[in-house]
């Protein structure tokens, strides 16, 4: 089986595994951070949305082999101790219920104000789209963001 | 099999809600007990302190922890509970630390999450059990002082004596407390004196579920652990006739292929486990696994032929008649048919289930809304005494009914068995959306006749749909009691109205078909809920009347009156103009009573948009204000995916959906604003989960009539289809 290098929130990892296994999977079960969750193994809902660089990608969907050099970032690596302006804000918003969706919402979030310190409500639309929330917590999602980016003005 | 509930009337119609001296119940105080295995389900860590009685723990430091019998699946218990808990143990909220108990029915009470119960059904003993413990604090204290008892008080997490204002801290009592016999009576706070209780008290699991550290079931890891997952029929009843595993075996790490079967109600379901060091591998031989059915010797529906099943079914039930001499005296008659589809739950959290079976235990872990029953049914299966099966909870990434039936953790612990491994089974996505069981679908036809002065005289609600407790027994439910509670499916049908309508009638049909079925987030409510606030408004129309001021003249209660003006108040009501495109909704299931107010529009393209939606919930006395704006928020959400969306249809005796890309979830750009205002008054505690959804689709629906003069009948209804 081919073995990666990995950067995982700053940490170097080897990994043995197939090719197509999806970043996913090598995250949860073999590096063992299981923030990121797998929601429907299409990268439809976002559960699954991790940093390739920065920027958000739904690891549910996307290979081992395709990461290369790029540094891979996951909840667990904005912080532990939720000092994230992000992770800040959604507790001050009392955003999650059943909470699985989260990680990937806050991944999309903070994607999102790192190219656009001050998203209106389109761009908050469009950037927070493909993450599913069945508790339906998207009206404290949209208030977070707001929350978020006054931290930082 | 399943075991018996409390009935909701007759559990609330015992309690009293404050100032009020109460005899202790069941499942109170086992006191002088050292600590139990309490176990940090983030750490997994034994947690030291003394347990003052089996729900409470009080540790030298003064923290206090509280076993946690119910759920989380977002809900909020895991701060409704605690803050129940200082309010009348008079301690600091942040100093209250809560973990899930293991399911123990006779040390924690009966556990199923169901029927937005937490706060309505658990006040009661959470109150009495944290004035208990703060009593024994205080006799613990006064012994200590050898002061009279009423010369002591009790205040954040200290006794003091009145007199010179020395202090203990429960720490340093907690352990002489706990040999002390506990008191059968306390006298709990008046409403107007809580310091804690009515507060937007910030939820415990929040921070939890920020960083990733929550533990869901997906997330739970045992040592030497294997994965499964599994081949299953798509048709339900399917019976594997034979399998060819050649390929499967040659992924690494695969290590056992073998038939499965999955108790459904009286039912089972089979299927093909594929057994791996991976879930990756397991997921992988599944994938070149070959397995052949047996030709189905069952009917395989179609949603056509269900549908007409439906329709066919109301045109069986007969009137009653003493209602039909009444009808047909009426000044002025209509009839309706409303249709209602079929629906998954889909929780963002697949089904998923960890058993470690031994030859005379099981343990499980996992996402479960029904410790007590999982622990029951398991034991009875596998002949395994009930205290040699230990069910753990994990936080569950939602639930919605689904997680409150044992199907899935059995499925696991027979893989266990028969591996002798510690096994977490998975359901992919789509084997989560095609199994079921479903919400059944339900048709609904509806009667009503109008006196001369445009009152309701006579009201029939005759209903076709897959009864749930057909599913254990071929009976279908009589009809409604007096009350129109507890009554199988029929719960709550038109039970608001009945003080006002001097005559109705019910009938009903069960459809058969080998679809399970079950109980789904507001049960029936979901259904009837839009049928009949929806004929209501027809009614309203028909009368000539407001539909507000209609719905005011039929619900006579202080409550409803009161309910109705406060949303005349929000809405505007009186000065909206004519056709703006306003409709309104009542709804009542779990005692929780809901009214919604949706305004639509056309935006520039023609197409109907909803603006703005107006939410007021009554559910009497209650604990934390922003967990039930959070709840009725999210419950809008979810009723406006059943309203324009969701529906699992059948093909050939299988659901046609199978991800999210064919049941379209809504996604946060298809939100409108939503406000939630909660009604101030002393009635119990009611349900806040469930009763926020129903009210939404008939109140979306009234609002397009009230802007198009377009009646929608039938769910789900595209709003891009409106023209």
């Amino acid at each position: 089986m081919p073995s990666y290098q990995l950067s995982v929130n700053g940490k170097p990892y080897t990994v043995e595994a197939d090719a197509q296994m999806p970043l996913l999977w090598v995250i949860r079960d073999l590096i063992g951070l299981t923030g990121t969750k797998y929601g429907c193994g299409i990268a439809q809902c976002g559960a699954c949305t991790v940093h390739l660089s920065g920027a958000p990608v739904r690891s549910c969907s996307f290979p081992v082999s395709a990461v290369g050099e790029q540094a891979v970032t996951t909840i667990e690596g904005l912080s532990e101790d939720n000092s994230h302006p992000v992770q800040r804000a959604w507790i001050a918003e009392q955003v999650p219920q059943c909470g699985y969706c989260q990680s990937g919402q806050i991944m999309s979030a903070v994607a999102l104000l790192a190219g656009n310190a001050n998203p209106d409500d389109e761009a908050i639309n469009a950037a927070m789209n493909g993450n599913i929330c069945r508790c339906g917590t998207y009206p404290r999602i949209r208030k977070a963001i707001k929350t978020a980016a006054s931290y930082s003005r | 099999m399943k075991p018996q509930h409390i009935s909701r009337r007759d559990f609330l119609s015992q309690v009293a809600w404050s100032g009020t001296a109460l005899t202790l119940a069941a499942y109170l105080p086992a006191s002088g007990r050292t600590l139990p295995e309490i176990i940090n389900p983030v750490t997994n860590g034994i947690l030291p302190g003394t347990e003052l009685m089996s729900w409470i723990s009080i540790a030298p430091t003064g923290r206090v922890t509280l076993m946690c019998n119910r759920s989380e699946m977002g809900q909020g218990t895991f701060q409704a509970l605690p803050q129940m808990l200082a309010e009348e143990l008079e301690v600091r909220l942040d100093d209250v630390e809560i973990l899930f108990a293991p399911a123990n029915p006779e040390k924690y009470g009966p556990q199923p999450q169901e029927g937005s119960f937490s706060v309505r059904g658990w006040a009661p003993r959470l109150l009495r059990t944290g004035a208990c413990a703060r009593e024994m604090l205080i006799e613990a204290a006064a012994t200590e002082w050898n002061i009279p008892r009423h010369d002591c008080y009790a205040e954040n997490g200290t006794v003091i004596n009145r007199a010179t204002q020395t202090k203990l801290t429960y720490g340093a009592l907690a352990e002489k407390a706990s040999k002390l016999k506990p008191p059968t009576e306390v006298i709990l706070k008046k409403r107007a004196d809580y310091k804690i209780i009515g507060k937007p008290a910030p939820r415990k699991d929040i921070p939890l579920k920020t960083n990733g550290s929550a533990i869901f079931g997906l997330d739970k890891k045992l040592p030497g652990m294997k994965y499964a997952v599994i081949e299953r029929s798509r048709r339900f009843r399917e019976t594997v006739k034979g399998f060819d595993d050649s390929e499967t075996r040659k992924i690494p790490g695969v290590s056992h292929v073998f038939k499965v079967k999955r108790p459904v109600f009286s039912q089972y379901c089979e299927g093909v486990a594929v057994v791996a060091d991976s879930l990756w591998a397991a997921m992988q031989g599944r994938k070149v696994l070959k397995v052949n059915w047996n030709e189905p010797d069952f009917e395989c529906p179609d949603t056509t032929s269900l549908e007409k099943q439906m329709r066919e079914n109301l045109q069986k039930i007969g009137g009653q008649p003493k209602f039909e001499t009444e009808y047909n005296h009426c000044a002025q008659k209509l009839e309706a048919v409303y249709e209602t589809p079929y629906q998954s739950h889909s929780c963002m959290e697949p089904l998923n289930c960890i058993a470690d079976a031994r030859a005379d235990s099981i343990e499980i872990w996992g996402p479960i809304q029904e410790a007590n029953w999982i622990q029951a049914d398991l034991s009875q299966r596998f002949n395994i005494p009930i205290d040699h099966v230990a069910v753990h909870m994990t936080f569950l990434g939602g639930g919605f009914g689904r997680k409150a039936f044992p199907d899935y953790p059995y499925e696991a612990a027979l893989i266990s068995k028969e591996i002798q491994a510690p096994i977490q089974v998975v359901w992919t996505r789509e084997d989560d959306m095609t199994a079921g069981p479903f919400r059944p679908g339900a048709f609904y036809a509806l009667k009503g006749g109008l006196n001369a002065d445009g009152g309701i005289h006579a009201f029939q609600a005759n209903t076709a749909t897959q009864w749930i407790g057909q599913e254990w027994s071929p009976t279908p439910p009589g009809p409604p009691d007096a009350a129109g509670y507890n009554t199988g499916d029929f719960e709550g049908l038109l039970h608001p109205y009945r003080q006002g309508i001097p005559h109705y009638s019910f009938g009903g049909v069960g459809t058969h078909s080998p679809i399970p079925v079950m109980w789904w987030r507001s049960v029936s409510a979901s259904t009837q809920g839009f049928a009949c606030e929806s004929f209501i408004d027809e009614l309203a129309h028909l009368a000539g009347k407001d539909p507000l001021v209609f719905r005011r003249q039929h619900l006579p209660s202080p409550r409803y009156q009161a309910l109705i003006d406060r949303m005349a108040e929000l809405t505007q009501w009186q000065s909206r103009g004519k056709n703006p495109g306003w409709g309104v909704a009542f709804t009542e299931c779990f005692t929780g009573i809901c009214g919604h107010a949706v305004k639509v529009a056309r935006n520039a393209e023609g197409k109907i948009r909803i603006e703005k939606v107006i939410a007021l919930m009554d559910c009497g006395w209650y604990v934390n204000p922003d967990i039930i704006r959070a709840q009725v928020e999210g419950s809008i959400v979810m009723a406006l995916g059943a309203a324009t969306t969701h529906a699992t249809t059948f093909e050939d005796g299988r659901a046609a959906q199978q991800n999210f890309d064919t049941y379209p979830m809504p996604r946060i750009a298809d939100i409108p604003p939503i406000e939630v205002h909660i009604m101030e008054n002393d009635e119990k505690p009611g349900g806040v989960g469930e009763p926020g959804l129903p009210p939404f689709a008939p109140a979306l629906a009234n609002a397009i009539f009230d802007l198009t003069g377009q009646r929608v009948r039938r769910l789900p209804f595209s709003l891009d289809g409106i023209s």
